[in-house]
């Protein structure tokens, strides 16, 4: 009944035995306990549960654990390298660019993808990037400026690392 | 080059969140997220029909499913008397249904399995024979003889009426009716919708069998209030119940009643000596737990010919659903929604309200709202815009004539509520000014000759919020105080442990600020706990913008009250009298001589190791706070929006906001407050809403039905302040999380009617979605 799946998770190779059914969000969170990503909507309109698929933003309540067979998987918990968090994440703290924190790692994660993309993105650019994201708290004003924050401050520092298995 | 200091945390200063840190690295903690050791999992059954008789249930193929724990239906709970619980507004609530179910996505059954996937398989096996009963949805029909009966089981309920509740004064209020020149009438509905935080609700519960300790984590605006209902609905003993409410993912009103799926996770744990996890998917927290508003208006303004305001006259009807369970004080059926006559001085107002029964799903949670102000905020502020119409008046003009004036305040209301300050002029005249009022209109009426489309709305409320008083106000009989109890450590760190509960505000930052301006520790060396009831005093939670009247009331209290002691030591220390210490910035200093002083964390040190005689050791204190009247916080809203009359499509073009909340502890945190409160009556005025079909089935029970503003829909917002402080509370602020949300919905739709009001449409009920819009202009031969 189970299928052997090898990923890279976060730059390590992970294996395991999945059942067929099982999603990729659910993998992440109870399997390998990545409990930064999140789950919100289970119709994939929330996009809590973003992480990064060979460096490509998927909703991973709706991708299922087999079809990461292969695959370099990014989630938030790389976000951070070397006990330094990415401008992304300094920039969302800066910026007030959370309160609750659930739709942050998505929220994050969707804004990465954007900024590897498009490195200077204007306001109408990343309003249509996180269109996928749902947030209840913020109204959204200050993730906007936070996104922005994080591209003036990734240009400066070009060397800024790219988080394992992001992908090109 | 030169380093900025850092910010301490005084008041005003808006330092970065100390709760962001774990979050932005995926570290919070939710319900979710917590995995005990042979921790079983729960999937509820529900009921597909709205209103139907049950004739059996058959379990025994979800049984036999390998993993399968156990199948709790209604008949097992009722064995332990716990079929039903009581609500927070005095009803019953089925835990799960035994005769008949009563909306559709009640609960019906539970299956406990050792995989989630499992118990969700198992519970689609279990056989539920139901003679389906017809479904009434609408609460006049609910209302008319013959309907059907929703609550049959009550003892002496012969029809689908819950209450009568009136305030202010009937007579008074007729009088000014016969003396106006004028009456203005407008009805309307504030469609029924959901408050939906990203998280859903969940829970684990953890009854040891050997010890009979029951930890029990879940999301909970109001941790301590929950175990004592736990204590007399389950029958645990309350010392042994310890209630954890982590890190939630966004509250809104949404986790402040007890659901039954806490009720049946928290038995099956008791039941089967093992940690119970539910977690609900979005369709079930869509169609089963709170709802929001619900409530059909009519309101009627005596005025004089002259825009005066005489009179104000109410009469709603109110959908409860199934069960009564709207979370407010016990003796408010409506809660507060008879602040209804708003910013304005009116001498009369009279309102009556019914409640009715229907087969929906229960609720009327105050999201993101003090008990139905949002309601009533909505009804006053469009019967103004209706009143401007009728009166051919600029709106701005007819409530700058009608405001409560500053001089007036202290002011008692028509319908008794004691507000405390307010300058209504000076923030609608700050949000003309920042609009360019006189060239917006200019403007629309440049558009107007060309045929086209533009609306300039405006809301001026006023809220009410920070319950108690205790002596008027409780929660389930809970007198609404609220708590802090302060411990600061001899190296001059402090604990801060609060009654109430974030969701997000950022309590960890904003309470640490109160004791860092009462007591001069930074805010970076206090830390906040809460959400923990066996580590954190009495209180009644966070909602209805409470946590800063109240909570925060109480931060500042029991920080004066060690600041006391820290003179007494300071003295001491210092070898002066008490009554020559003086206190500035976490510095204690002798009269008239600076330099002989000692710092907060010097004094924190010797209250453990160097004491006059006599005194008792330490520096700690708690302090439970009843407030001696609410807060009034207000402001003005204006929206422009342009409107395609090909489509029907209303584009908000700015929204600015100018908010009074009194003072603001950590502005940054203030502004993202506001932010979110103006997204989500954004939401709740163009496209939130939760309906239902003739036959009860909700329409509205996923994210595709229910449609939640995202960064593309939602428009920038302009944020200004006016600070006027509360006068009786310790550091003059009012509470800021509901006031967008509470104020916003009416500036949009008030703005969508100015734009169309021209050409005869006088009220497009909520959402304003583009199809109304232009179905109302095609009405009236204005569509493209």
């Amino acid at each position: 009944m189970g299928r052997s799946i090898s990923l890279t998770v976060n730059g390590e190779m992970v294996t395991a035995d999945v059942e067929p059914r099982l999603l990729l969000v659910h993998f992440i969170r109870e399997r390998l306990r990545l409990t930064g990503t999140h789950i919100g909507c289970d119709t994939s309109h929330c996009g809590a549960c973003i992480v990064l698929l060979d460096g490509v933003p998927v909703k991973s309540c709706a991708v299922l654990a087999v079809q990461a067979d292969g695959r370099q998987l990014t989630s938030v918990e790389a976000l951070a390298a070397g006990g330094k968090l990415h401008p992304i994440q300094a920039a969302f703290k800066q910026e007030h660019g959370l309160q609750c924190g659930f739709c942050t790692p998505g929220m994050m994660m969707s804004s990465f993808a954007l900024l590897a993309d498009n490195p200077d993105p204007d306001e109408e650019e990343i309003r249509w990037a996180l269109s996928g994201n749902i947030c209840r708290c913020t109204g959204y004003v200050n993730i906007v400026k936070a996104v922005r924050a994080a591209s003036a401050q990734m240009k400066l520092s070009a060397a800024v690392p790219i988080p394992v298995g992001a992908g090109s | 080059m030169a380093t900025e200091t850092p910010l301490k945390g005084f008041i005003g200063e808006s330092i970065k969140r100390k709760e962001d840190d774990r979050f932005i690295q995926g570290k919070g903690n939710y319900v979710d997220d917590i995995v005990l050791p042979g921790m079983l999992h729960m999937s509820i059954l529900r009921s597909p029909f709205a209103h139907a008789r049950i004739k059996s249930i058959k379990a025994d193929a979800a049984q036999a499913v390998p993993g399968v724990v156990a199948v709790v239906t209604g008949d097992l709970l009722a064995q332990h008397k716990l079929a039903w619980m009581p609500t927070l507004s005095g009803d019953t609530q089925a835990v799960l249904a035994t005769d008949k179910v009563r909306f559709q996505g009640q609960e019906v059954a539970c299956v406990i399995a050792t995989d989630p996937y499992v118990a969700r398989d198992a519970a689609q096996l279990i056989e539920v024979d139901y003679d389906v009963l017809p479904a009434v949805v609408d609460p006049y029909q609910a209302l008319e003889p013959g309907a059907p009966l929703v609550r049959d089981e009550k003892e002496g309920q012969s029809s689908n009426h819950i209450y009568h509740w009136e305030a202010g004064d009937k007579a008074k209020t007729e009088q000014a009716f016969a003396r106006a020149e004028r009456v203005v009438s407008l009805e309307t509905f504030y469609p029924r919708c959901h408050p939906s935080p990203v998280e859903t609700c969940g829970i684990v519960a953890d009854i040891s069998p050997v010890t009979g300790n029951a930890t029990i984590y879940m999301t909970s605006q109001a941790p301590h209030a929950h175990r004592t209902l736990f204590a007399i609905v389950a029958g645990l003993p309350e010392e042994k119940i310890r209630i954890l409410s982590p890190d939630i993912g966004g509250g809104f009103g949404n986790k402040v009643p007890i659901y039954p799926g806490y009720v049946v996770a928290t038995a099956a744990s008791l039941l089967l000596g093992k940690p119970v996890k539910w977690v609900e998917d979005r369709s079930e927290n869509l169609i089963s737990t709170g709802f929001a508003r619900d409530y059909h208006m009519k309101g009627e303004l005596a005025v004089t010919n002259d825009g005066r305001m005489l009179g104000l006259r109410v009469k709603m009807l109110s959908d409860n659903g199934a069960f009564y369970a709207d979370a407010q004080p016990s003796k408010f059926r409506a809660g507060l929604f008879h602040i209804v006559t708003g910013s304005y001085d009116i001498p009369a107002a009279h309102v009556e309200t019914d409640g009715a029964y229907t087969n929906k799903a229960p609720g009327g949670v105050a999201y993101r709202c003090s008990f139905r102000v949002t309601e009533a905020s909505y009804l006053i502020e469009r019967l103004v815009e209706t009143a401007a119409i009728d009166l051919k008046m600029d709106p701005a003009e007819l409530r700058s004539k009608n405001f409560i004036r500053p001089e007036q305040f202290p002011y008692t209301s028509a319908t008794g509520f004691d507000y405390d300050s307010g300058q209504y002029e000076k923030a609608l005249r700050l949000a003309l000014e920042k609009a360019g009022y006189d060239e917006l209109r200019k403007e629309q009426a440049e558009k107007r000759k060309r045929g086209e489309l533009m609306g300039i709305g405006l809301a001026s409320f006023t809220e009410v919020v920070g319950a108690g008083p205790g002596k008027h106000f409780d929660i389930a009989g809970l007198r609404m105080f609220d708590s802090a109890e302060l411990r600061v450590h001899p190296t001059g760190k402090a604990i801060l442990k609060l009654g109430v509960k974030s969701q997000g505000q950022g309590h960890e930052t904003t309470f640490a600020q109160i004791v860092t301006e009462e007591l001069g520790i930074p805010a970076v060396d206090v830390m906040v706990q809460e959400g923990d009831t066996d580590n954190t005093p009495y209180g009644l939670g966070t909602y209805a913008s409470r946590s800063t009247p109240v909570g925060g009331a109480a931060t500042a209290m029991v920080s004066r009250k060690l600041r006391d002691k820290a003179k007494k030591i300071a003295a001491h220390l210092l070898e002066a009298s008490e009554a020559d210490i003086d206190f500035d910035h976490g510095k204690f200093f002798v009269q008239g001589a600076p330099s002989k002083s000692k710092t907060i964390q010097e004094i924190a040190f010797a209250a453990y190791t160097n004491l006059p005689d006599g005194m008792e050791a330490g520096l700690e204190g708690v302090t439970y706070y009843d407030p001696p009247n609410f807060t009034y916080p207000f402001g003005t809203y204006l929206v422009v929006v342009d409107i395609d009359r090909g489509t029907g499509q209303a584009k908000v073009r700015r929204m600015i906001a100018v908010d009074d909340c009194g003072v603001r502890i950590n502005p940054m945190i203030v502004e993202g407050q506001i932010h979110g409160g103006l997204a989500e009556g954004f939401g709740i005025a163009f496209m939130q809403l939760i309906t239902f079909d003739e036959e009860g089935n909700c329409l509205g029970s996923n994210f595709t039905d229910y449609l939640l503003p995202t960064s593309w829909e939602t428009p920038n917002f302009e944020t200004y302040e006016t600070v006027t402080p509360s006068p009786h509370h310790p550091i003059g602020a009012k509470g800021i999380g509901e006031s967008a949300t509470v104020g916003s919905p009416a500036a949009f739709v008030n703005a969508v009617i100015d734009a169309v009001a021209h050409l005869g449409i006088k009220n497009i009920d909520m959402p304003v979605t583009s199809d109304k819009i232009w179905s109302a202009l095609h009405e009236v031969g204005a569509a493209e």
